[in-house]
C-alpha cells in the first residue's frame, strides 16, 4: 500500500467511525445467549425486517452470565439464563417485568411449558421460554453393548447402581459438574422427593454418590460432548441437547461411533432456558421487539431445527422437522412428560450445603 | 592572589555550586518521577483492587446487585458511611477455619506448585545452560524459540495436551505402536498431567531468568577451576550454580507464585479429585455466589504468597549488606 493510499483509507476509516457516532439513533439490541444456540440467519432476517442491528454475544456457563448480571451495568438487552438461575436473579432485582402489550406473539406459547416455568418466574412476568430439555443419559451404544450386553439404557439404575457402573468404568463415565442437575435425579432414584432440602436426604444422596464415585472418570459440564463424539467415553450424565450435538459430531466424523440419549423411565429433571430483559437494559423497546420476533412460530422452529432442542412455542410445532418432533428424546410423549420434574431454586443456606456435599463427592474431601 | 581575585573566585564557585544544586534538584526530580511511575502502577492496579477485595471479604452476602452488603458510599453522609463500616466483620475468615476443606485446598495447591517448580527447574536449567553456552550468533534464535509458544493462546496449548495425553491420544498410540507398553497409560485427569501442564506452560518463565544469569557468568572461572584440577561436577556446584542462584530464585518465584493459584491447567488436565485453591475460589464465587467468602479466600492466598516473598527479600538485603 502506498503512503497516500494508507492515509486515504485511514481517513475513510475515521470518517466511518465518525458517521457511526452520528447515527447513534440507529436502533440496536444487545443479545447475550449460549454459544452455538441459534441459527444465525434468524438474526440477519430480524435486522432485515425491523432495521434493528443485533449485537450477538455468547457465554458458556450460567455462572458467568450471573456474575456479569450481578455486577450490574452489563449493557445487555436480552439474556438467556436457565430457569433456576433466573429465579434467584429475579429476587436480586436483575430483571424488569415484560410489557406484554408489546408481545402479541405470546399467544403462541405452549401452556405445558409455561405452567412449569411459573415455579421459577411466578406468572411468567419476567421471562419467555427459549428452549427446554432434560438431564439424562448419553451413551455409546457399541461400547455399552460390549460392557452390559444390551444397547439400550432406559433406567437410572445403570448409573446409580455400583455393580452396573463398575462395568462401564474402563470405557469411561463423565458426569455434569453441577449438583443441581445430579442430586435431584439421585433423590428420584432413591425414592425421595427430588425437591427435598433436608440434611438427612443430602447425606443419603452423598452416600449413594460416593459408592459410584470410583467408577466416574470426571465431573465436567462440557468436555463430555467431545468425549462421547470421539469415543473416549461410553456414558455421560448430561443435558439432552449436548448429547445430540455429540451424536451429530460422531455421525459427521464417520468413525463408527454411535451415540444415543435416554430419558430414564424413573423420570428426569427438566431445565428451561428463559429469555429476559435486564432492569438496566439500554434498549428496552428493541428488546421487546426481539422477544416478540423470537416467538414467531416459523422463527423459533428454525432455531429448534438447528439446535435439536424442544422449544416452548406450541404454534411452532407445525414447522419443526419430523425427525425432531417425533424423537421422544427431544419431544417426550405424554407419559414421559408426566414423569419429568422440576426443582425450585435453593436458598443460599441450602445452596451452601449442596455445594459442600458436591465437593465431598467430587474430591472426596 | 589579590583580594579581588579571591572574591571573584569565590563568587564564581558559589555560582557554580548554585547551578549544580539546581541541576541536582532537577535530576532528583526526574529520578523521583521515574520511581513514582511504578508506585502509581502498584497503587492503581494492586493496592486499590486489593482494598476493594479486602472490603468485600468483610461484608455479608445479599441477594442484590452487587451481591453483598454493605455497599459503602456517601449516600447518607459521613455518619451513614460510619454506620456502614460498623457492619463489616471478620466472620468470613473464621468460617474458613471451621471447614478443613479450605486448609486442605491451600496445602494441596502449595504442594502441587512446589513440585511443579522443582520439575520446571530440572527441565529448565539444562536448556538455559545450553543456550548460554551456545555460539553468540545462535543465541538470539534460541531465545526467540523459547518465547515462540506465547504466540499461541495459552488455553489452546493446554487443550492440545488433552489430545496428547488421553488414553487414545498421540503419546499412548506411539508407545503402543513401539511396543513399550501394551495397555494405554492413564495420564490425563491425574496429578501427573497437571505437573506436565504446569512445567510446559511455565518453562519460559524459568528459562529466561536462568539464561540471563548464566549468560553473564565469566567462564574463565570454570577454566581456572579445571586448571587447578577441579572435576567438572564440583566445578558446576562450586562455581556455576552459586553464580546462577539469583536466576534460579527469580525463575522459581515466577513459576511458583502463579502455579499456586492456577485454575485452567488443573481444570482441563487434572481429575475431578484435585482440590486446588483456584477451584475452591471458583466454587465460592460462582456456585455459592458468595463473593465475601471468595474474597476472603483470595486475601488469604495473597498473604500466603506475599509473606514468603517479603521474608526472602529481607534475607537477600541482609546478605547484600554482609557482602559489603
Amino acid at each position: 500500500m502506498t503512503r497516500k493510499a494508507f492515509w486515504l483509507s485511514a481517513t475513510s476509516a475515521f470518517l466511518t467511525l465518525f458517521t457511526l457516532g452520528a447515527h447513534a439513533q440507529d436502533r440496536v439490541v444487545n443479545v447475550y445467549n449460549w454459544s452455538d444456540y441459534i441459527d444465525s440467519s434468524i438474526i440477519d432476517e430480524f435486522t432485515k425486517e425491523t432495521g434493528i442491528k443485533v449485537t450477538y454475544d455468547t457465554f458458556d456457563s450460567n455462572e458467568l452470565l450471573e456474575t456479569k448480571l450481578l455486577a450490574g451495568g452489563s449493557g445487555y438487552d436480552v439474556v438467556v439464563p436457565t430457569a433456576n438461575f433466573l429465579a434467584r436473579q429475579i429476587q436480586a432485582g436483575v430483571f424488569q417485568k415484560l410489557d406484554k402489550s408489546k408481545l402479541p406473539n405470546i399467544s403462541n406459547m405452549w401452556d405445558i411449558i409455561a405452567e412449569r416455568t411459573v415455579k421459577y418466574d411466578p406468572g411468567n412476568e419476567y421471562s419467555i421460554n427459549y428452549m427446554w430439555g432434560t438431564v439424562g443419559l448419553g451413551y455409546n451404544t457399541k461400547k455399552v453393548q460390549e460392557a452390559l450386553g444390551t444397547d439400550t439404557i432406559d433406567s437410572w439404575d445403570v448409573f446409580f447402581n455400583p455393580e452396573k457402573l463398575a462395568k462401564l468404568k474402563d470405557c469411561g463415565v463423565y458426569v455434569l459438574d453441577s449438583p443441581s442437575d445430579i442430586l435431584p435425579n439421585a433423590f428420584k432414584y432413591l425414592g425421595i422427593d427430588p425437591e427435598t432440602t433436608s440434611l438427612d436426604d443430602f447425606a443419603k444422596a452423598e452416600e449413594l454418590m460416593l459408592k459410584i464415585r470410583p467408577y466416574i472418570r470426571k465431573f465436567h459440564s462440557s468436555e463430555y460432548i467431545n468425549g462421547l463424539a470421539n469415543g473416549d467415553i461410553c456414558l455421560a450424565v448430561g443435558w439432552s441437547g449436548d448429547v445430540f450435538q455429540a451424536r451429530d459430531r460422531a455421525t459427521e466424523a464417520n468413525q463408527g461411533v454411535e451415540i444415543s440419549y435416554s430419558v430414564p423411565k424413573e423420570g428426569a429433571e427438566m431445565w428451561f432456558d428463559q429469555m429476559a430483559i435486564p432492569a438496566d437494559a439500554p434498549h428496552v423497546a428493541e428488546a421487546h421487539e426481539f422477544l416478540n420476533y423470537m416467538m414467531k412460530p416459523e422463527v423459533i422452529a428454525k432455531s429448534s431445527n438447528y439446535v435439536f432442542y424442544a422449544n416452548g412455542n406450541k404454534a411452532s410445532q407445525q414447522f419443526i422437522d419430523k425427525e425432531i418432533l417425533e424423537d421422544p428424546a427431544i419431544y417426550p410423549d405424554e407419559a414421559t412428560l408426566a414423569k419429568l420434574f422440576t426443582i425450585a431454586p435453593y436458598d443460599s443456606k441450602t445452596q451452601r450445603v449442596v455445594t459442600r456435599t458436591w465437593t465431598k463427592i467430587v474430591t472426596g474431601q | 592572589m589579590s583580594n579581588a581575585a579571591v572574591t571573584a573566585a569565590t563568587t564564581s564557585s558559589a555560582a557554580d555550586a548554585g547551578k549544580s544544586a539546581l541541576a541536582r534538584l532537577g535530576e532528583a526530580f526526574v529520578g523521583r518521577l521515574v520511581i513514582i511511575i511504578p508506585y502509581l502502577w502498584l497503587v492503581f492496579f494492586f493496592l486499590i483492587p486489593f482494598v476493594i477485595v479486602f472490603k468485600i471479604s468483610l461484608s455479608q452476602t445479599a441477594i442484590a446487585i452487587p451481591p453483598y452488603t454493605p455497599v459503602l458510599g456517601f449516600g447518607d453522609g459521613l455518619s451513614g458511611l460510619l454506620d456502614q463500616l460498623k457492619q463489616l466483620s471478620i466472620d468470613n475468615y473464621t468460617w474458613l477455619t471451621q471447614d478443613a476443606l479450605y486448609v486442605n485446598a491451600y496445602v494441596t495447591s502449595v504442594i502441587v506448585a512446589a513440585i511443579s517448580t522443582v520439575l520446571t527447574l530440572l527441565v529448565g536449567y539444562p536448556i538455559a545452560y545450553g543456550m548460554a553456552r551456545a555460539p553468540a550468533t545462535l543465541r538470539p534464535t534460541l531465545l526467540m524459540l523459547v518465547i515462540l509458544p506465547f504466540w499461541t493462546s495459552f488455553l489452546i496449548r493446554v487443550y492440545a495436551w488433552i489430545g496428547i495425553l488421553k488414553p487414545e491420544g498421540l503419546l499412548n498410540q506411539l508407545l503402543l505402536a513401539s511396543g513399550v507398553i501394551n495397555q494405554p497409560l492413564i495420564i490425563l485427569n491425574t496429578y501427573t498431567a497437571i505437573f506436565i501442564g504446569i512445567v510446559y506452560s511455565y518453562l519460559p518463565f524459568m528459562v529466561l531468568p536462568l539464561y540471563s544469569a548464566l549468560e553473564k557468568m565469566d567462564y574463565s572461572l570454570i577454566e581456572a577451576a579445571k586448571d587447578l584440577g577441579c572435576p567438572p561436577t564440583s566445578a558446576f556446584w562450586k562455581i556455576t550454580f552459586p553464580l546462577s542462584l539469583p536466576g534460579v530464585i527469580a525463575g522459581c518465584l515466577l513459576v511458583f507464585i502463579p502455579a499456586v493459584g492456577e485454575f485452567v491447567i488443573p481444570d482441563l488436565l487434572g481429575g475431578s479429585q484435585t482440590l486446588m485453591i483456584g477451584k475452591t475460589l471458583w466454587n465460592e464465587f460462582f456456585a455459592n455466589r458468595d463473593w465475601p467468602v471468595s474474597s476472603a479466600v483470595a486475601v488469604i492466598l495473597l498473604l500466603l504468597l506475599i509473606v514468603p516473598i517479603m521474608l526472602f527479600q529481607r534475607a537477600q538485603a541482609r546478605a547484600q549488606e554482609q557482602d559489603k
